[in-house]
């Protein structure tokens, strides 16, 4: 049939006036259907204008509008419509919105229409209709399955730079447009009783039982109307029609206190012990969300019970050419017709294995839509009224450009007859959708009676299925179904209650005679549309020795991608039995994994994005800093102050310089709240430090404070700190900013679980109070200007590692320590965290005489490195106190927590690494943390490795850089000259090995 | 919030306010709470029968059952975990109740002052299922009075405490990310109501 | 998972964070004349079994509780919970 003589038809068909006022606007318009055709939608496919109306999809919209050419195929760039009116779809992929909310892969089907949408086609170039990489249809030959793996195999280094950005680029699906995603996307949490997955036949007679019953029930559908198959089907139940049915259904569901309707919400999967992840589209159906609102929400949902009403699938017969714009599923035709009122074309033929397909030839013929012919596998198929019947026939072959014009058709007596069609609506029978009964360990089991997988084996815990999902296809087995199974689950949960009456509906057999495909023909039969794989490819596949329908899948791409094979996975395995000589059941199905569809990473990341991406702990002078216009840095979820810059500063150094030498010189203030402080109380609360410690703590004595170090069990370092005894039972620990919770939580395993009798309590106090180092040789003369004057703090008084509870500022209560970190004079004081901005403020006010300046984390860095203090580059997971120059203070006296392992072999080699200091030889060169140490001569290789600089600085004090860092026998190495070296960046400076302690290395000065 | 500062240093809410701050929805009050003081109390090893009794004594009313706060005059208190929890009064009149408290149980339990650990929002009106909905993963719904959950809100550890099921809660997390915390109960609220 | 806690009833196990082996609960005693053997079993060689495990669980974002979990690593099925500290005692821990 040419061109003309279809054009011919068509109008001659539009002419008759059998279709209402709609057609207007509308080419493809029918009367009748669930949409609001009193308000027209404006929206864009690929530029062009169109209307639609509320209730559309952006397919039924497309369709009505005599569009069937939605998109170009994934590998050959092959014409393609739209196949299915769901979720399942596999072609009609576009790219929904623009800018920031682009969203490609969107499928067309499930986008329902809005005033303004806006789509476009993918994969194709320029344009939908003339796309340039169609030319590789041409070359399918060499396309098959395992083309890519059997031609770019050589030169390997070639796959990655070359093959596979330009396979990449020419085979693929939507773009996204690089820039950030203006919309909120929102997290959250729901508990029931029942949750009722799907809401056709099954699911809304579950809820309303499980809701009368007065159970808490959520009851949610991925679609945006109620109803599923009732509003695509012609059906009645008891009195009204499906739809109307499904309204009063959903007023009573929604009157009910106790029960959530769901609408937009896909179940994507069944996690362990009754938990299920669900996506709501907020705002999808609008132009964009309203202020504040989420456009998605992830709902985790915990359900004591949960029945899956997840409906069914239908599967289409592979032919060739079955792919043009205008071949589509049955049902999916049907549900356009009666849903939508949209026909996807005026001529339609029916070409089906079963009597579901002959429903679509009745309902079109009823919308006044013309049947050319239904085709029906079965040779005793039943009598068709008002469309030619070719019983015993299959399509061989369909033509038409870009869509459908006749499909040619293999006669029971073996002649062709060409049939006119502008769609052709093919029904393989329908597949229960077993997806979630899957995610766990259940495994579908094959009944031959629906010639099709039904859910068995192990089903998530708590999860029974009903109505179609089970293989029960009529509507009066759903509604029974619905009913006794929320009866039957209501009943494990201890609340009895009774199906009730049912309204009366459908109860038609299932009549199906398992075809998969047609044999004749040379041509490509196309089984997965998405990712092109055809019946040619299985059967390579099958050549090839691939017998497990897992490696089917990985090498044929079959079922891959976004529709996950919903209409074309049992295609490939029936294809693939035939192939071996065995059963459908024993070929099996290949795993059914969460997501049930395609879940945007907004909603996964939810609110945590950006500035959001994880809370902000804030310390108490933060606000004081910022006034200073101090630079912050990132400490674990803390914001710090790195350094804070002066007027005329133009370089970080400059600041840094100025902290570190007026703290030096006169006295620096640092907010060091971030440390972790753990209060340690009980009659065995120094027995348990001794456990928790390397070192010893039983004898240190009330009002003082001790370095301590903590070991993992196998003897590695993995934080240090202080502990200050307030009392006999009493101390206060502290842990590096970055370990707090690490170490909190060893500390409550030891207490609870290695040492259960032990007389202790812990409870962190990290955040109660606000401290600051006070360090330099003014910090005593600075702070006995702010603690009230009853509280003697000279030297003799209050020596160094003192510490003890005092007032401050005329009463406030507050904490002392005389510990020193920068090697000065120094002190740290706490007051409560409210007082912490005042106490900030009063600190700098005394300090102004002596010139006191704030510094931050670089100052801090500086000063430790310059002093040789470990910190986090030294307790770097691979070192042991022997390392860091503190095997003495390991006790073997006592047992500890590491002690054990820490005495093993080669923990404590003679030439261990042992923590030194590395001036450089010429004073310019800048010293490099992570470089590597050799010997002064010799190769650098790793064999010749001495060990490696951790942490490096300029220190203004000596007035060049330096270094601290682990050397082979390196306490007996002092003076010697060796190299540092960074192969990376070619760099090499001869460093001098020196004392860690590079300022005042006796300790006189925090002791004066 | 100057009436305890009866020295020289003024204090600040855990959101950096002189005042606490109230953010206002139709249907939801979200309130900063800055004038409770808190201790936590914990039973030394077998001495939990007695801290009880001691603790009842000086509060008035017994120790609250796992899972659960409670309320006697002044003071409330809610159970933190097995043998601990966290005692709570006005902080105009009990500054220094940890001292108070320590010396009512003796040696049969550790006190520790936790005033300014936390931070709390109070949160009232008849959105506070579908704003508590978004936040945590605790069942409100089947909640009551009396129930304290420790529980997880924008990654942070916090207490939520009902005080009237579906009209009124305390939310108490660690107080360095009060506007973090708060942040997230106003993007809840905006995104609900 | 739901972890049904002891105390707690029914919690997410979103809110607990994982250590492994409850037999880490069984720390050697440091005087054993074979001392450093007994530490690297201890600490190095863990079952790992396909089936039932007893696990040490803490939980983080709760009362702060260790507990041990008796969970199948293959279906997920949690048999039996109990507070850590009840089981080291049990087990003769002490001080």
């Amino acid at each position: 049939m040419t061109d003309a003589v279809m054009n011919a038809g068509r109008v001659a068909f539009q002419a008759d006036g059998s279709t209402g006022a709609r057609k207007g606007v509308q080419v493809n318009r029918l009367d009748g259907g669930l949409i609001k055709g009193s308000k027209a939608l404006t929206f864009t496919f690929d530029g062009k204008s169109y209307k639609g109306f509320e209730g559309d999809t952006l397919a039924s919209a497309l369709l009505a509008n005599g569009v069937r050419l939605m998109g170009r195929s994934f590998k050959y760039h092959r014409p393609r419509g739209v196949l299915t009116s769901g979720s399942e779809e596999p072609n009609a992929l576009v790219e929904l919105r623009s800018g920031g909310r682009q969203e490609p892969n969107t499928r067309a089907t499930v986008a329902e229409l809005y005033d303004g949408l806006e789509a476009n086609s993918q994969n194709r170039w320029p344009s939908l209709q003339h796309d340039f990489m169609a030319i590789n249809d041409r070359f399918s030959n060499f396309l098959t399955a395992g083309f890519y793996y059997k031609t770019f195999m050589w030169p390997a280094a070639f796959w990655e730079k070359l093959y596979e950005p330009i396979i990449r680029k020419a085979a693929g699906l939507g773009s996204i447009s690089f820039e950030a995603d203006p919309d909120a996307y929102d997290k959250g949490f729901l508990h029931c009783d029942l949750l009722v997955i799907g809401a056709g036949p099954t699911g809304l007679m579950a809820a309303l039982t499980a809701g009368r019953a007065g159970a808490q029930v959520i009851i949610a559908d991925e679609d945006f109307l109620l109803g599923g198959r009732l509003n695509a089907e012609t059906f009645g139940v008891g009195d009204l029609t499906g739809a109307a049915w499904v309204e009063q259904a959903q007023a009573e569901l929604a009157a009910m206190p106790n029960v959530r309707v769901m609408p937009r919400t896909t179940i994507i999967g069944a996690f362990d012990h009754g938990i299920y992840g669900a996506v709501e589209r907020v705002s999808d159906h609008v132009l964009a969300p309203e202020a504040g609102k989420p456009r998605q929400i992830l709902w985790r949902i915990y359900s004591k019970r949960a029945m899956l009403a997840a409906g069914a699938t239908e599967r289409p017969i592979a032919f060739e050419n079955n792919d043009r714009p205008g071949v589509m599923l049955a049902g999916a035709v049907r549900a356009y017709a009666n849903r939508w009122a949209v026909t996807p074309d005026q001529t339609v033929a029916v070409f089906t294995n079963n009597d579901d397909g002959h429903r679509t030839a009745a309902d079109l013929i009823a919308k006044g839509v013309k049947v050319t012919a239904v085709i029906d596998t079965r040779p005793d198929a039943p009598k068709v009224e008002g469309a030619e019947l070719f019983a015993g026939a299959q399509v061989i072959d369909t033509k038409g450009r870009l869509g459908l014009e006749w499909a040619r058709v293999r006669l029971a007596n073996g002649t062709t007859r060409d049939v006119p069609c502008g769609a052709l609506a093919v029904s393989g029978g329908w597949n229960p959708n077993v997806h979630l009964t899957c995610h766990q360990r259940g495994r579908p089991a094959w009944r031959e009676d629906i010639a099709a997988f039904v859910p068995a084996g192990e089903l998530p815990q708590n999860m029974s299925v009903a109505g179609a999902a089970n293989g029960d296809f009529s509507t009066a087995a759903a509604l029974r179904a619905g009913a006794e199974g929320a009866v039957a689950a209501l009943s494990e949960l201890g609340i009895e209650t009774k199906a009730g009456d049912l309204p009366e509906a459908e109860d038609a057999p299932v009549n199906v005679t398992p075809f998969w495909y047609v044999k004749e023909g040379k041509g490509r039969a196309w089984l997965d549309q998405q990712n092109d794989v055809t019946v040619k490819d299985v059967k390579l596949a099958h050549q090839e020795n691939f017998r497990s329908v897992e490696h089917l899948k990985r090498y044929t791409t079959l079922g891959m991608a976004t529709d996950q094979g919903k209409t074309s996975n049992m295609g490939g395995l029936a294809i693939m039995a035939e192939l071996a000589g065995k059963q459908i059941p024993e070929v099996g199905t290949t795993m059914f994994r969460p997501p049930y569809t395609p879940v945007s990473f907004g909603v996964m990341a939810g609110r945590s994005v950006g500035e959001e991406f994880r809370p902000t702990r804030k310390t108490p002078s933060h606000k004081w800093a910022e006034e200073q216009g101090a630079v912050f840095v990132e400490v674990g979820q803390w914001l710090r102050a790195q350094w804070f810059p002066k007027a005329g500063e133009t370089h970080w150094r400059q600041s840094v310089d100025r902290e570190v030498l007026q703290t030096r010189n006169s006295v620096g203030i640092c907010d060091v709240t971030t440390l972790g402080k753990i209060d340690v109380q009980g009659k065995d609360a120094a027995e348990f430090l001794n456990k928790i410690y390397a070192n010893a703590f039983a004898k240190l004595p009330v009002g003082k404070v001790r370095y301590g170090l903590m070991l993992r069990e196998d003897g590695i370092a993995y934080d240090d700190g202080t502990a200050a005894r307030f009392a006999e039972d009493h101390f206060v620990v502290t842990t590096t900013t970055a370990n707090a919770v690490l170490v909190y939580r060893n500390m409550e395993f030891a207490r609870q679980c290695l040492f259960p009798d032990m007389d202790v309590q812990l409870i962190s106090t990290t955040e109660a109070w606000a401290q600051f180092a006070v360090a330099g040789p003014n910090a005593r003369k600075l702070l006995q200007k702010v603690v009230d004057p009853e509280f003697d703090i000279s030297n003799e008084a209050f020596p160094f590692m003192g510490c003890g509870e005092i007032t401050v500022a005329g009463g406030c209560r507050a904490r002392l320590f005389r510990i020193s970190f920068s090697g000065e004079l120094a002190y740290e004081i706490a007051v409560p965290t409210r007082y912490g901005d005042a106490m900030i403020r009063k600190l700098m006010e005394a300090g102004e005489e002596f010139g006191a300046v704030p510094y931050g984390t670089e100052a801090l860095g500086v000063m430790r490195i310059e002093k040789g203090h470990a910190a986090g580059n030294e307790l770097n997971g691979t070192t042991s106190a022997l390392n860091l120059g503190m095997g003495k203070m390991v006790s073997k006296k006592k047992d500890c927590i590491g002690n054990t392992l820490s005495e093993r072999e080669g923990m404590n080699q003679e030439d261990a690494l042992k923590l030194v200091g590395f001036k450089p030889v010429n004073a310019a060169d800048p010293v490099q943390a992570g470089a590597h140490l050799m010997n002064a001569d010799g190769e650098v290789s790793a064999a010749t490795d001495q060990g490696y600089i951790t942490s490096a600085a300029y220190s203004p004090v000596l007035g060049c850089s330096i270094g601290i860092g682990f050397l082979k026998s390196g306490d007996s190495r002092k003076g010697e000259v060796i190299r540092a070296v960074n192969p990376l960046e070619g760099k090499e400076i001869q460093v001098e090995v020196v004392s860690a302690h590079f300022v005042d290395p006796e300790g006189e000065r925090l002791r004066g | 919030m100057g009436k305890f500062d009866n020295h020289g240093l003024k204090a600040i809410s855990p959101l950096g306010g002189h005042e606490p701050r109230v953010d206002a929805f139709t249907g939801l009050l979200i309130r900063e709470v800055a004038d409770r003081a808190l201790a936590s109390l914990a039973a030394r090893q077998g001495q939990e029968e007695a801290v009880k009794s001691a603790a009842a004594s000086y509060l008035g009313g017994a120790l609250p059952a796992p899972a659960s706060w409670s309320e006697a005059g002044v003071y409330a208190a809610w159970w933190m975990g097995p043998d601990l929890w966290m005692v709570s009064a006005p902080h105009d009149s009990h500054e220094l109740m940890a001292g108070d408290l320590k010396q009512a149980v003796g040696d049969a339990g550790s006190v520790v002052e936790q005033t300014d650990g936390w931070c709390r929002f109070d949160i009232e009106g008849p959105r506070c299922f579908d704003v508590l909905e978004r936040l945590c993963n605790a069942n409100v719904r089947a909640g009551k009075a009396g129930d304290a959950t420790r529980t997880s809100m924008e990654h942070l550890g916090v207490f939520l405490l009902c005080q009237e099921p579906g009209q009124k809660y305390a939310v108490i997390g660690p107080r360095s990310s009060a506007g973090s915390l708060h942040h997230a109960l106003v993007a809840a609220a905006k995104s609900v109501i | 998972m739901i972890i049904n806690h002891p105390i707690l009833g029914p919690r997410d196990s979103q809110e607990f964070t994982y250590l492994g082996d409850a037999a880490l609960i069984d720390r050697p005693d440091w005087q054993a004349e074979n001392a450093a053997d007994q530490f690297h079993d201890y600490l190095y060689l863990r079952d790992n079994p396909a089936g039932e495990h007893r696990e040490l669980w803490f939980h983080e974002q709760g009362d702060r509780s260790w507990l041990v979990v008796t969970r199948n690593t293959v279906t997920h099925e949690i048999l039996n919970v109990e507070l850590a500290r009840d089981v080291a005692r049990a087990r003769g821990r002490s001080k």
